[in-house]
């Protein structure tokens, strides 16, 4: 067998700035042309050994390291973050942060320019590897007139131009919708294919990265690597639930029909999977007795309402129009549709932040076209995705507080009204606490609590579990939950299809400035044409349901939410 | 989102838009050092007769600029009345000649001298003004960069510049989502706060902003670390086009005009012409 | 001159695009025609925090941008914005505020960003304008006064709120205890 191209030895390391090491003990090899996926939770060192690989550890992020890693033959520790470039291409989760040039062809040529080669040459390559990529059309385009997922083409092309060894993908799926995503694996195997190089992904949305085969999966947890073996071996076992991956869909849905999931089922794509009879009578038998449970809630009565909204910046070219939709009290809806459908733009027009060219929006039958942003923030809050961009006080009860010191109230009555809010929101004991000191997802909750403190009847929430491991990705949700029972109605705008199918009974869909569908989540992923105009993606219990010979792939995926509810939470 | 009215990269064919960056470049310093040093009127009068014939080559039209003429207007007028505030005989000491046409009030008499001062003036803004817009409107910003390391400038700066460039408009975007999600809380910029309390909220705005600028500093200057920036005392550039005959006659040009200018200006040993005496 | 390292090169560029979004959006004052420029308390602090060739950079990058997309550079103004990012960044080199942040260091903070905003709109504002546009001493000390309190007060209120703020997000979570 021929050398590895990386290899760790009993290799620890600690950042200078934390008191214990991130990763304990690493012993892996990856050999030329290999597709590793390296999964975990957030924290387990997944992302710190993909650092240790290019080099940003030790010469951007130092801190002390014991046993060896060799890159290429090399010891990395005496190597450059320059030299190492040349080895191992990194694909940052940041695509704005990693799109440096004005225009797709400046961005691609960066790695070149640095190196000194010559225009003429370097104008070939940006060519050839553009081409490749299928981003050659593109090449005078700014970033900002690209979609997330041709962002993600320009930067695989940037760290592809100079012919690397070792492909490094660092959560390659955050940004993205879920057909983008799709597509970004199936370019990324493509890539694999033409150059040989070896690629390494890492990520902790299992399901979606395992839509091309994978040669391996690395499983880490708290810094160490537990598990090191094929996907079908680690499907197969626990060990994913146990350290807070997700595992696949269909799979879960087999567990709960009783089916066991062994190496000879080949788990490893809902495609590949080689069901027996007594397999498919066992999820057949399971789908007849959830069917019959479930039955619809019950609305309460109306409260917001959408009527023919139509909406643009420019007179000429409208971003939004044909907007009907009712919300009523107590419901959890979600709002999806690919990256720039008009999502946003609708949660800003309810909110006051922008306003219709026509149309008109009611809260309890009341039209509030004359209500200022901060009257209707009273009733309608609004949560940004990312939490970084809301929080202006560096102290969590300050920055609760924030809005009620705005409005003029006294002291007294605010105290009172921010300690229950925290309450709620489970963040009475840091009351104290600077902001800083939180985790992402203890930070969304900071800012989830600033907005209720105003004591809204609605929350609108922008992707709220964006770039979250399932365990916050749980921690979040189960909290919106526990909110929405309490009597809060809840808008998502969400592309995670988990979360729609799970938490929202009901989803309104948009796509290119339109409202395509509002219906029930379930009927959603088995509409084949919805998915598409939305681009979004089935999900495997739709693929699995038919195998099965079930003949209503969405009352199947209606039973299986129905039965995580009931059963498993 | 509003976009804030800015000028920016005009997309035309013109013999203008043809030239190098880099001549552009040499042009725009070159230009705006030669009206900063004269005073001499025979020279700005040239200067700005020359000024219009470019801009006419450019094809940009006068619509594509009338936002930016307009805030040049405002701010002349307002520079011109505030000179004449606290300086009404300001003209006659340079000139050294006083000829009243009549009085306003008080000490604030109308005189030749004064007016010709505020001519020539208005005209040493006025003569750098479209070439400035040309400048911005015809030279892509792609080659800003490039064309900074041309003339010297060390690519680390120019770089610098292409990105300022880069994330202008993300820096633009958060701000307006950031302050929006703020208005929903009752911080409000434009509203009828006092004054400090207006600055005490803009914190509100601009700590996240800081944040969140200072996270993208981090990521973009990782991303630049692994592509090999930095590590060698040159670097290519890819949007870099090579220099013609018409940038070299341009060049050329501009710095005959240079010449001629700083000889006219310093011939008589005063930077002022004096048609007065 | 040492090397920029990249992390500089990135923190001039992105402090540029602050200064001029910030140096566009304009947020009136109760005197007629004046602006509130936030931009100041953003050049001082990313002075205070890159040092003093960030501080210049960005106010002559972001000013020269601001007035080339508006009415053509006025640049006795640019040079002045430049001259104060540089002296903010010079008087505060030993000041490091990652380990916290007293009354001392504020006081050391204010102290220089008024002693740059003295030097560079008092004098070298004022004196480029006389030397280059030839204006009348009175107008330009006037002018160069009221922008350069202008300045100040805004650098010493947002400027010192948004250092006590950013050192309060860098403390170390240290003793943190939950309460009940």
């Amino acid at each position: 067998m021929a050398s590895p191209v990386i290899s760790f030895k009993d290799y620890s390391f600690q950042y200078n700035a934390q008191a214990e090491p991130t990763l304990r003990h690493i012993n892996l090899d990856i050999y030329p042309g290999e597709k590793v996926l390296i999964a975990g939770t957030s924290g387990s060192g997944k992302s710190t050994i993909g650092n240790c690989i290019n080099g940003l550890i030790p010469f951007a992020y130092p801190g002390k390291s014991t046993g060896s890693l060799l890159v290429d033959g090399a010891p990395a520790d005496k190597s450059s973050i320059f030299e190492l470039s040349h080895t191992v291409g990194t694909v940052l989760q940041d695509t704005d942060g990693q799109f440096i040039g004005l225009t797709v062809g400046e961005d691609i040529a960066f790695a070149p320019e640095n190196d000194c080669v010559p225009q003429d040459e370097m104008k070939e390559m940006v060519n050839r590897v553009a081409e490749l990529v299928d981003i050659d059309h593109h090449l005078e385009y700014a970033p900002q007139e690209l979609s997330g997922g041709q962002k993600q083409r320009v930067s695989l092309a940037g760290v592809m131009v100079e012919a690397v060894k070792v492909l490094l993908f660092d959560e390659p799926l955050a940004n993205l919708d879920p057909a983008a995503g799709r597509s970004a694996i199936e370019l990324i195997d493509m890539v694999h294919e033409r150059t040989g190089a070896a690629v390494l992904i890492i990520e902790h949305r299992l399901e979606d990265v395992l839509w091309r085969n994978m040669d391996r999966i690395i499983l880490m947890n708290e810094g160490e690597i537990v598990a090191d073996m094929s996907v079908t071996e680690l499907l197969a076992g626990n060990l994913l639930l146990q350290h807070g991956i997700r595992e696949p869909l269909y799979l879960t849905a087999l567990r709960y029909a009783g089916v066991e999931i062994s190496e000879a089922l080949h788990p490893e794509h809902v495609d590949s999977l080689v069901l027996g009879t007594e397999d498919k009578e066992k999820v057949r038998n399971w789908y007849q007795v959830q069917k019959a449970g479930i039955h619809a809630k019950q609305h309460g009565e109306e409260l917001l309402r959408v009527d023919n909204l139509k909406f643009g910046y420019t007179p000429d070219k409208y971003n939004l129009q044909d907007v009907n939709f009712t919300i009523h009290k107590g419901e959890m809806v979600s709002i999806v549709g690919r990256n720039g459908a008009g999502k946003s733009t609708l949660a800003k027009l309810i909110c006051g932040f922008e306003k219709p060219v026509s149309g008109a929006i009611y809260m309890d039958g009341r039209d509030i076209e004359n209500d200022t942003i901060k009257e209707r923030a009273e009733r309608i809050g609004y949560v940004m995705q990312n939490p970084n961009q809301m929080i202006s006080k560096p102290m969590i009860w300050d920055e609760v507080e924030m809005a009620l010191v705005q409005s003029g109230m006294p002291k007294e009555e605010r105290t009172k009204r921010v300690e229950e809010t925290l309450k709620v929101c489970g963040l009475y004991s840091f009351r104290n606490w600077p902001v800083s000191a939180l985790s992402f997802g203890q930070k969304k909750r900071v800012t989830i609590a600033s907005i209720l403190v105003q004591r809204p009847q609605v929350i609108i929430l922008d992707e709220p579990t964006a770039g979250q491991d399932y365990h916050h990705y749980t921690e979040i949700m189960e909290f919106l939950k526990e909110l929405n029972e309490k009597g809060y109605t809840i808008l998502m705008i969400t592309h995670d299809m988990h979360l729609m199918l799970e938490y929202t009974e009901r989803a309104i869909v948009f796509s290119e400035g339109r409202m395509l569908a509002d219906t029930t989540a379930a009927h959603v992923l088995n509409d084949p044409e919805l998915v598409q105009a939305a681009n979004l993606k089935e999900t495997s219990l739709y693929t699995l349901s038919l195998a099965c010979g079930i003949e209503d792939p969405q009352v199947f995926t209606e039973c299986f939410i129905g039965y995580e509810k009931k059963e498993v939470r | 989102m509003a976009r804030i009215a800015i000028l920016s990269y005009i997309k035309r064919k013109s013999l203008v838009h043809e030239l190098t960056g880099t001549t552009k470049l040499i042009f725009f310093i070159a230009w705006s050092v030669a009206s900063m040093v004269t005073y001499d009127t025979r020279v700005l009068i040239c200067m700005l007769l020359i000024s219009v014939v470019v801009f006419k080559v450019s094809k940009i039209k006068i619509r594509d600029i009338s936002i930016v003429l307009g805030l040049a207007a405002v701010f002349l007028l307002m520079n011109n009345l505030f000179v004449y505030l606290f300086s009404p005989e300001y003209g006659v000491g340079l000139y050294e000649s006083r000829t009243v046409l009549f009085t306003i009030a008080g000490p604030y008499t109308v005189t030749l001298q004064q007016l010709f001062y505020h001519l020539n003036m208005t005209m040493k803004v006025i003569c750098v003004v479209p070439v400035a817009l040309l400048f911005i409107a015809c030279t892509d910003p792609s080659e800003f960069a490039a064309s900074l390391a041309s003339i010297g400038v060390s690519y680390r700066v120019g770089y610098s510049v292409s990105l300022a460039l880069r994330y202008i408009p993300d820096v633009q975007r958060e701000y307006h989502n950031i302050s929006q999600a703020q208005q929903a809380r009752g911080i409000d910029l434009s509203g009828k706060d006092k004054l400090l309390t207006r600055m005490k909220n803009s914190v509100a705005i601009l700590l996240p902003l800081i944040l969140s600028s200072l996270n993208r500093i981090e990521t973009v200057s990782n991303a630049m670390e692994l592509r090999g920036f930095g590590k060698k005392k040159k670097r290519t550039w890819y949007a870099k086009r090579p220099m013609k005959r018409n940038d070299w006659l341009t060049i050329g040009f501009v710095l005959l005009i240079l010449a001629v200018d700083l000889v006219v200006t310093f011939w008589d040993g005063s930077r002022y012409y004096n048609p007065f005496l | 001159m040492k090397k920029l390292s990249v992390k500089s090169v990135v923190a001039i560029g992105i402090g540029a695009a602050l200064f001029f979004v910030l140096g566009k959006i304009s947020i009136p004052t109760p005197v007629p025609n004046t602006y509130i420029s936030l931009q100041y308390a953003i050049q001082a602090v990313f002075a205070t925090l890159f040092g003093p060739i960030a501080g210049l950079l960005i106010g002559f990058i972001g000013h020269t941008l601001i007035d080339a997309t508006s009415y053509g550079p006025w640049w006795s103004w640019i040079i002045a914005s430049a001259f104060a990012g540089l002296v903010i960044g010079i008087a505060t080199l030993k000041l490091d505020i990652n380990d916290g942040l007293d009354v001392k260091k504020i006081i050391h903070f204010n102290v220089s960003q008024i002693v740059a905003h003295l030097l560079a709109w008092g004098l070298v504002a004022s004196c480029l304008d006389i030397l280059i546009y030839s204006e009348p001493i009175e107008k330009v000390f006037a002018q160069g006064l009221v922008a350069g309190i202008a300045n100040m007060l805004t650098t010493g209120i947002v400027g010192t709120l948004l250092l006590i703020a950013y050192a309060k997000t860098v403390v170390k979570k240290g003793s943190l205890n939950k309460e009940d």
